[in-house]
């Protein structure tokens, strides 16, 4: 029994900061895709973007990966901004957007930036290093009970919290960040108050991308990383993102900390290998259910 | 001409097999064969998502159906290509009847995202499957000696065909093009004016009388058994499957990209698609030794994309 | 209003693109046939890019020292070695395609394979159907099913590769007496075949599995798994795993700990310099499979110490982007190379019959030691080593260059050090 609850404490605690793991891969693509219906397919690709920054940052100066991504943070903003304008030139510009069509463009867009990478940093798996990996805080709670917490889980998890509020506080309580709201829903409000749609959803969108700095280097923190990495996770973060519900940042943490849990019970107690047919099941499941994601405001169509 | 697309479509066939007969060069037919079964991937696709507006993201979790119900026939009855082929369309066509039943309650970018759940849960499946060679994948040896009513089709000497990558090579012709019929059938029909509604406005076309659910069932399962189809040879031709290369993602993206860069609203759309983009990707990874062909047809479906908003279609359209 | 183009200008349009795509395919039918002199062509694929290209890019520097040297000594037959090769992109749809390509268009003479199972299993048909001497590099029993006589592994495993893989593993950790055992493995080709044979060995001891999972090659968190795992109270733990996998195991080893007396097994991605130098401390005490390690008992494979030095001097010097170290696989392509233009080299002609039938009849002697192959191709006898990572202090990717880091344990003709118990190491 002892044995049980102790596997349980440990299984909830780390699916919890796996949560916040995930929530901080996909919390760029709940801005990009979640309010703008860009269908950002290379998302995760520009997250390895930011983990091989992280990646040299660390290995050639020593600095704190972390430290590294908020550096990067500026220059991805800039490259969400030039992407956009890419995005809009070819896509939204003539007025039938059809969201598709960009899915093929970021298909593409994933395929320079993986080549581009193995041009400049090789194929091989890279390793960051910083003292909080590999090591754990050990809480003991009773007999034969105690928990572990990974510190590199943890500062994962506290990073994404961290981003995932001030984003969402930017959301709600800037007059920008609301105009970003209500772009995903009346363009032609946003018009007749003055605003020019095109100028926020670029903001909005360079602000996505800038989460990758911070996303990517989390993810080099967690797990060793290579060019082609990212296209594993494509699955899991549009999952995710809509798990959540369009729009919603804060249903994006939330859905991402209910699949790290799953993730981290069915690893635990029934097989790992099942995990991503568990966690892809909840979403089917809540989408029979609620079809707008679990945080998600507007019913059915995008 | 009434029947002038059917003539083509026949006269291809033919023009196939002569193919098979006079070439020798084998290089022609593997190229071919990855060419074509995009061809059918991306048409079937389009039946769904390009008339009816139902994006499919999983399609590679259908393409896979078809190979691992190949698979399992190899292991289980050992029945040969023709039989694999049927069963695959059948298992997949079910799977798109199943589908089909998910659009009573999810639109948009929720279907698309329950399509690739749905695929990554076969997925898991599969690779817990050992009998058809679980996570570690399995060698499909071809039958030595394919028949079929008394039609011996791949050997050296007596066979219609001398060998397998021409036998493979030919269905997968007869099958595109069989495929691309009926897409043509289904865009001129009462199915296709219906889904065309059904992608505009589902909730006006339901208010107009328009039988949407039946429609859609129509359009999902004949969209998986085309997918089905397709797959069902990949065991075959790779003689080693495992689900990552079944499953591989690559096919979800490349069926919708196709279409896309094809052009969407008509059959010649995604044919065309998968012509240039299968073909731009089999020419980069063949006469390029190094990673730059990734690059190659990572910049051609971006610049593909760009130049021709409307698809290479609607890029037509513009310029008479 | 969906009429874009009128119906026969649309059908000509489709018309016009087949003949293209024939018209395209045209040049490629009609190749110039090869004359003495010209050089002797070998073709293969490589996976450059995409998740086995840290393995791809290594093994083709290896093909390419190998081309290097042999035409330095005057080629085969007297006639230049040319290597012809194209990125699979780690899909092994690609594969059929590209063999097709080198042995129809660009007419090569000999045939080497890809790197990995996956990727060497799809060009077996079409060697088979030329009837071309085959060498398969590090693929894991694809020639059960086939049964053919011309294919030839480079896979130090033994005659049943899957077994013959931890077969020393097991010999190593006899010592402890254990009792039961845990088996992780990642839910792949390579690292499901490893876990069989370990099956099939675990058994072969009487040891009792106490646990047996695979996981999902995404899984980024490993912690939940080694729980699981120690709280059957294993004796051992092996894992078969892939570079992603055996990082994250590494680290929540080093985060939950175990009470098990030896961890590892099958772990792939713990040869390569990156990952090593990057986990540094938490490797101690690792118990896992390597193909060359540079100990001095290693100099019984004659050349490949010179062979790792240009490799390292060459990444060195041209500032390539493949592993810094080259231990894992350089000596193996190589090796696979070198093995049938030895053939060719004794049979005097491109006759592949011949080259099979002489490389089935004799021992080779190359850079990874003597090969002597069985009836399936496959090696007659496992040379897979088993290494144990010992006193490393810090992340510095020299210290693995230098021997002392990782011992050798088994076999023991080649033996430098003594097992250690996992949790002795890690203090």
């Amino acid at each position: 029994m002892a044995t049980f609850i102790d596997l349980l404490l440990n299984a909830l605690v780390v699916g919890i900061l796996l949560g916040g793991f995930y929530a901080a891969l996909s919390i760029g693509l709940s801005i990009t895709f979640g309010l703008l219906d860009v269908v950002n397919i290379a998302h995760p690709t520009i997250l390895i973007l930011g983990a091989f920054v992280a990646f040299i940052l660390n290995s050639q100066l020593g600095l704190d990966p972390i430290l590294a991504g908020l550096i990067a943070t500026p220059v991805f903003y800039g490259f969400g901004w030039v992407i956009y304008q890419l995005y809009y030139n070819s896509f939204e510009k003539s007025g039938e957007t059809d969201s598709l069509r960009g899915l093929a463009f970021f298909f593409g867009l994933l395929f320079i930036i993986e080549v581009g990478l193995i041009i400049q940093f090789g194929v091989d798996h890279r390793l960051v290093e910083a003292p909080y990996i590999g090591d754990s805080a050990n809480i003991v709670i009773g007999e034969e009970i105690d928990v572990a917490i990974p510190y590199r889980l943890l500062v994962a998890f506290v990073a994404a919290l961290i981003a995932t509020f001030a984003i969402q506080l930017y959301l709600t309580r800037t007059f920008f960040g609301r105009a970003v709201r209500a772009v995903a829903q009346d363009m032609m409000a946003l018009r007749l108050m003055g605003v020019d749609p095109i100028k926020v959803k670029r903001i909005a969108f360079a602000l996505g991308m800038a989460t990758a700095g911070v996303g990517g280097a989390l993810m080099i923190i967690v797990l060793p990383i290579e060019p082609s990495v990212g296209r594993l996770y494509i699955g899991n973060v549009f999952a995710i993102v809509v798990l959540g519900g369009l729009g919603s940042v804060k249903g994006t943490l939330y859905a991402a900390v209910i699949i790290g849990i799953a993730e981290s019970i069915v690893a635990t107690f029934f097989g790992p290998s099942w995990a991503p047919a568990v966690s892809f099941g909840i979403l089917l499941l809540v989408l029979a259910v609620r079809p707008e994601g679990l945080f998600g405001k507007t019913a059915g169509a995008h | 001409m009434k029947y002038l697309f059917e003539i083509v479509a026949l006269l291809l066939i033919v023009a196939a097999f002569v193919m098979t007969q006079v070439i020798s060069n084998q290089f022609v037919f593997f190229v071919g064969f990855v060419i074509l079964q995009y061809v059918v991937m991306a048409t079937a696709w389009n039946v769904l998502g390009g008339y009816g507006g139902y994006v499919n993201f999983g399609s590679a979790g259908f393409l896979a159906v078809g190979a691992y119900t190949s698979v399992a026939l190899i292991n289980f009855l050992g029945v040969g290509l023709i039989e694999q082929m049927i069963a695959g369309g059948i298992i997949a066509g079910l799977l798109g009847l199943g589908t089909g039943y998910l659009t009573l309650r999810l639109r948009g970018v929720y279907f698309a995202i329950a399509t690739l759940a749905l695929a990554i849960i076969l997925e898991t499946v599969v690779a817990h499957w050992d009998y058809v060679g679980g996570a570690a994948g399995t060698s499909i040896l071809p039958a030595r000696k394919p028949e079929l009513l008394g039609i011996l089709f791949v050997d050296r000497k007596d066979g219609v065909f001398t060998n397998y990558k021409e036998f493979l090579f030919f269905l997968m012709v007869a099958v595109a093009v069989l495929s691309v019929w009926v897409a043509r059938w289904i865009e001129n029909s009462k199915l296709g004016r219906g889904l065309n509604a059904i992608k505009d406005s589902e909730d006006a076309a339901e208010c107009m009388g328009v039988p949407t659910l039946r429609l859609k069932l129509y359009a999902t399962t004949i969209s998986g058994v085309m997918m089905g189809v397709a797959g069902a040879p990949l065991a075959s031709y790779l003689t080693f499957i495992d689900p990552l290369s079944a499953f591989n993602l690559e096919y979800a993206v490349n069926a919708i990209a196709m279409p896309m860069i094809g052009g969407t609203i008509t059959w010649i759309g995604p044919v065309i698609g998968a012509i240039l983009l299968g073909g731009a990707q089999q020419w980069a990874s063949l006469f390029i030794s190094s990673e730059l062909n990734l690059l190659i047809v990572g910049v051609l479906l971006v610049v593909f994309v760009i130049i021709a908003p409307g698809g290479i279609v609607g890029w037509f359209k513009k310029s008479r | 209003m969906t009429r874009i183009l009128a119906n026969r200008a649309r059908v000509w349009l489709l018309g016009g693109l087949m003949a293209a795509a024939f018209v395209l395919s045209a040049p490629f039918a009609t190749p110039a046939k090869a004359q003495s002199g010209d050089p002797i062509k070998v073709g293969f694929s490589m996976a450059l890019t995409g998740a086995l290209a840290g393995g791809g890019q290594q093994a083709l520097l290896g093909i390419q020292l190998w081309a290097e040297d042999v035409n330095k000594s005057g080629g085969l037959l007297g006639r230049p070695v040319e290597l012809v090769f194209y990125d699979d992109q780690t899909n092994p749809k690609n594969v059929p395609g590209i063999y097709s390509k080198l042995l129809d268009v660009d007419k090569v003479d000999l045939l080497l394979s890809g790197y990995g199972t996956n990727l060497a299993a799809p060009a077996m048909p079409i060697a088979i159907e030329r009837e071309m001497v085959l060498m398969g590099l590090f693929a894991m029993d694809i020639n059960t099913k086939w049964q053919y006589e011309k294919y030839f592994s480079i896979l130090p495993a033994g005659p049943k590769p899957a077994e013959g893989f931890s077969q020393y593993w097991f010999d190593a950790v006899k010592q402890y007496n254990p009792k039961t055992i845990a088996v992780i493995a990642a839910d792949a080709e390579f690292a499901q075949n490893l876990k069989k044979g370990a099956i099939v060995n675990a058994k072969k001891m009487g040891l009792d599995i106490v646990y047996e999972e695979n996981y999902n090659p995404k899984t980024p968190d490993f912690t939940p798994i080694i729980r699981a795992a120690n709280a059957k109270k294993p004796d051992l733990i092996y894992i078969a795993s892939y570079p992603n996998g055996s990082t994250g195991l590494v680290r929540a080893l080093a985060e939950v700990g175990t009470d098990a007396k030896a961890v590892g097994g099958g772990m792939v991605g713990l040869q390569f310099a990156g990952i090593m130098a990057g986990l540094g401390p938490m490797l101690n005490g690792i118990l896992n499979y390597d193909f060359f390690v540079p100990e001095p008992t290693m100099n019984l494979y004659p050349g490949a110490s010179e062979l790792i030095g240009r490799y390292q001097a060459k990444v060195k010097a041209e500032n390539l982007k493949v592993d810094a170290l080259g231990y894992y696989l350089v000596p193996w392509s190589y090796a696979n190379a070198d093995v049938l233009g030895q053939a060719v080299k004794a049979v005097g002609s491109l006759d592949q019959d011949k080259i099979a039938e002489y490389i089935h009849n004799n021992e080779f002697t190359s850079v990874v030691g003597k090969i002597k192959f069985g009836d399936n191709g496959e090696w007659v006898q496992s040379r897979t080593i088993i290494v144990q990572y010992q006193g490393i202090t810090n992340n510095d990717l020299d210290q693995f260059a230098r021997a002392g880091t990782r011992k050798i344990l088994a076999p023991a003709d080649i033996k430098t050090g003594d097992l250690q118990s996992f949790n002795d190491l890690r203090k």
